[in-house]
């Protein structure tokens, strides 16, 4: 059986819902990303003590016609995507209230 | 703007959404800039309890950018309890601030917060020049000390400079600093009248000869040959257009919580401290009266040769008299760029006695034509 992933929303990032999307700003690099209609649905739901696992199930199977293993994979691979611009924090453990990342000079 | 940030603001229009918002935390200031368009004293301003409210409304309303600017926003005591508040929203925040009063800490705190960009005013690199602008002897040290305290923190700084008589020469040294620094430069050629119409300061901008130095400097308009290319007119397309995003998907409020279309826009439009931002937003006459103007409905610039391509600033042209109207200031700014005079400028020198200063409000003749070499 898989560990659980717990997932955050970075502190170190601006953010605001459009309509049914998301606009994020990467404070490190001032890079703006847009969320879609799901991909909102799962950066709403990154409190950092949820597992990923039941956000897809709860969240997002309940509400879109996906198949949760389909849907579980998505969800890893966008979650990794966002990790890697230092927008979501990532962790076998449960997350506490994120703090904003010191990072490198930009 | 990136193409995904221009596909938001589109997105925001067409949903109503106030995307961007400037609010002056105080009118007050250490410095005294001889072009400064405010009345630094305290007529009442805001308290921390009524700004952090003004801003979990303006999350709610939908602001994304926020910039926070006045006067000096350090001047305010709660300054940091504001920006905390601001950042825990998630707005993505620009300071606009002189530095001076910038030392560790506090460029400590503002990397905290992730802050998106400071920008710092540079008048000059030379002390003599910057100082006596500021009225502030040592200011030009001081500002840019901050800019190193925080980009030694990994802020992003943006130096901006306002191009007028006393600094017509200086802004690539200004520019120099700030690549120097790892500092951005940005240069503003426009000289805002006061925000209660006097048009005085407007003696300081430059003459004709040095606006169009500035548009063939290449360091500032990437291709010049294009940047000053001569106006084809208005297609159907420009016509319909709207004039700029004051009102449209940005707002401002001041210390005293006026609401209005832009801070260079002074047309009142509602105060926080008697109705809702959000009603404001959306119900304001005022503000609707704004978004209903296209060009063409301007009767002077839809016929207008620069019409399609011209900067033209409805808060200057309100500030002028008439928010229809044309901007005297841009209509002199796209003459010096491609040596065509706008309609405005061509019934000026044909009949000056059309728009008698008797009928306008807050209009004062302009200190010297731009076409009267």
């Amino acid at each position: 059986m898989k560990n659980a992933r717990y997932v955050a929303r970075s502190a170190a990032i601006a953010s605001r819902a459009l309509g049914e999307e998301t606009m994020v700003m990467s404070a490190a690099s001032s890079t703006l990303f847009t969320l879609d209609e799901i991909a909102t649905l799962l950066w709403q739901s990154a409190d950092g003590v949820t597992p990923l696992d039941e956000i897809v199930r709860d969240k997002i199977c309940a509400r879109f016609d996906i198949s949760p293993d389909v849907a579980l994979r998505d969800a890893e691979d966008f979650v990794e995507q966002l990790a890697a611009h230092g927008i979501l924090l990532i962790s076998d453990q449960p997350i506490a209230s994120p703090v904003l990342a010191s990072g490198e000079p930009r | 703007m990136s193409a995904l940030a221009a596909e938001m603001a589109a997105r925001a229009l067409q949903l109503g959404i106030p995307l961007s918002a400037q609010l002056d935390l105080t009118y007050r200031c250490n410095e005294r800039c001889v072009h400064c368009y405010l009345d630094h004293r305290d007529h009442g301003e805001m308290a921390t309890a009524e700004i952090l409210d003004l801003l979990d409304q303006m999350a709610a309303a939908g602001v994304f950018y926020l910039t926070l600017s006045g006067g000096e926003i350090l001047m305010r005591k709660d300054f940091f309890e504001i920006l905390e508040h601001a950042r825990a929203l998630t707005f993505c925040i620009k300071l606009k601030t002189n530095g001076v009063l910038i030392r560790a800490p506090q460029a400590g705190r503002i990397r905290a917060l992730g802050v998106e960009s400071v920008q710092i005013s540079i008048y000059s690199h030379r002390p003599e020049t910057h100082d006596a602008i500021t009225k502030m002897p040592g200011s030009l040290r001081q500002s840019i000390r901050a800019a190193r305290l925080l980009r030694e923190r990994g802020v992003r700084v943006i130096f901006a400079s306002v191009l007028m008589r006393q600094n017509a020469r200086d802004y690539s040294g200004v520019k120099a600093l700030a690549a120097e620094l790892g500092a951005q430069f940005i240069l503003d050629p426009t000289i805002t009248p006061m925000m209660d119409g006097d048009r005085s300061i407007l003696e300081l901008n430059v003459d004709e000869e040095a606006l169009r130095e500035v548009f063939r400097n290449e360091g500032l308009v990437g291709n010049a040959e294009e940047f000053c290319a001569p106006p084809q007119g208005p297609d159907a397309d420009a016509l319909d257009c709207l004039p700029c995003s004051a009102g449209h998907t940005a707002c401002y409020v001041s210390p005293y919580g006026d609401v209005y279309p832009c801070v260079q826009f002074p047309l009142p439009s509602g105060n926080v401290r008697c109705t809702k931002f959000a009603e404001i937003w959306r119900h304001s006459p005022q503000l609707n009266d704004v978004r209903s103007i296209t060009l063409r409905d301007m009767p002077s610039c839809s016929l207008c040769a620069h019409g399609g391509t011209c900067t033209r600033c409805p808060g200057l042209a309100y500030l002028e008299g008439n928010m229809r109207g044309p901007s005297s200031q841009d209509c002199e700014k796209s003459f010096a760029r491609t040596g065509i005079a706008s309609e405005n400028l061509l019934a000026k020198k044909a009949a000056p006695q059309l728009r008698p200063p008797s009928q306008l409000i807050q209009i004062q003749s302009l200190p010297q034509a731009v076409n009267s070499e």
